[in-house]
């Protein structure tokens, strides 16, 4: 199955920047679906990003975050070539991970 | 100072009760104790919170105070309050977080980063407004809170159905 993150990391020398976009239906529990019944939240808590077996950046998330979330930050350190080790798990224990080479 | 004492405290108490609890045998009890002392457990209580005081309390049990150092980028106006593209830096030393909240939303609080050490004071993310609103933007710097506000005006609301 296709990964459900996608992630863009681009070295400038001394920083990193690091783009991430994630399918993930970011439901609210407030909206009602077409029968007019309430759609159960469902949305991503926690995404992580690693880097050298260290955290860089982790982000704790409310059912307030759009649909198919999108992410932008930057760090220092990274090299072209190392890898980005990017995971995520959601309120209903689904979970999903992948890498990323930063370029 | 005092912080540094305090996590040491809490670190002495927080072994203390997995010893405790393991010295009886509590199984259930020690794997809870275990993951409450983990550092970065996901703030489920602050995210519940109503209030924006509410929310920043139960985050990080402190209070904020305005400052210019923390840049706060979102629109004037959201045409579609399902994705408000919002960005907050800060130019602060020793930023160790940033959250933001949308006051007018059921659940104030919206996203919360952790940022360590060599890691830049500033995200981008897409967030839902269900209405016009405030929008602050929090930094924790040097283990005090700063924050930034703005009002973003929302044409089509994106929370209800």
């Amino acid at each position: 199955m296709a990964s459900t993150i996608r992630v863009r990391a681009t070295s400038s020398g001394d920083t990193t920047e690091v783009q991430a976009l994630i399918q993930h239906p970011m439901d609210s529990g407030f909206v009602k679906d077409a029968k007019g019944e309430l759609i159960p939240p469902h949305f991503i808590q926690e995404v992580t990003f690693e880097h050298d077996g260290k955290k860089i950046f982790v982000a704790d998330w409310g059912p307030a975050v759009s649909k198919d979330p999108y992410l932008k930050f930057a760090f220092k350190g990274g090299k072209k070539g190392d890898e980005l080790k990017i995971s995520w798990t959601d309120n209903k224990g689904s979970s999903d991970q992948t890498t990323a080479k930063i370029q | 100072m005092n912080n540094e004492i305090d996590k040491t405290r809490r670190l002495i108490l927080q072994g203390a009760a997995v010893v405790a609890l393991a010295g009886i045998g509590v199984r259930f009890g020690l794997t809870q104790a275990l993951a409450a002392a983990a550092n970065d457990k996901y703030p489920e209580e602050a995210f519940k919170q109503k209030s924006g005081d509410d929310a920043i309390k139960s985050l990080y049990g402190k209070t904020a105070e305005t400052s210019d150092k923390v840049k706060l980028d979102a629109p004037e106006i959201a045409e579609n309050g399902a994705v408000v593209p919002i960005s907050v830096s800060s130019s602060l030393p020793d930023v160790t977080s940033i959250s933001i909240l949308v006051t007018e939303n059921p659940f104030t609080l919206a996203a919360s980063y952790k940022i360590p050490e060599g890691t830049m004071a500033s995200v981008s993310n897409r967030l839902k407004m269900a209405k016009t609103s405030n929008v602050i933007a929090i930094v924790e710097a040097g283990g005090k809170l700063y924050s930034a506000s703005k009002e973003v005006k929302v044409t089509v609301g994106g929370c209800g159905g």
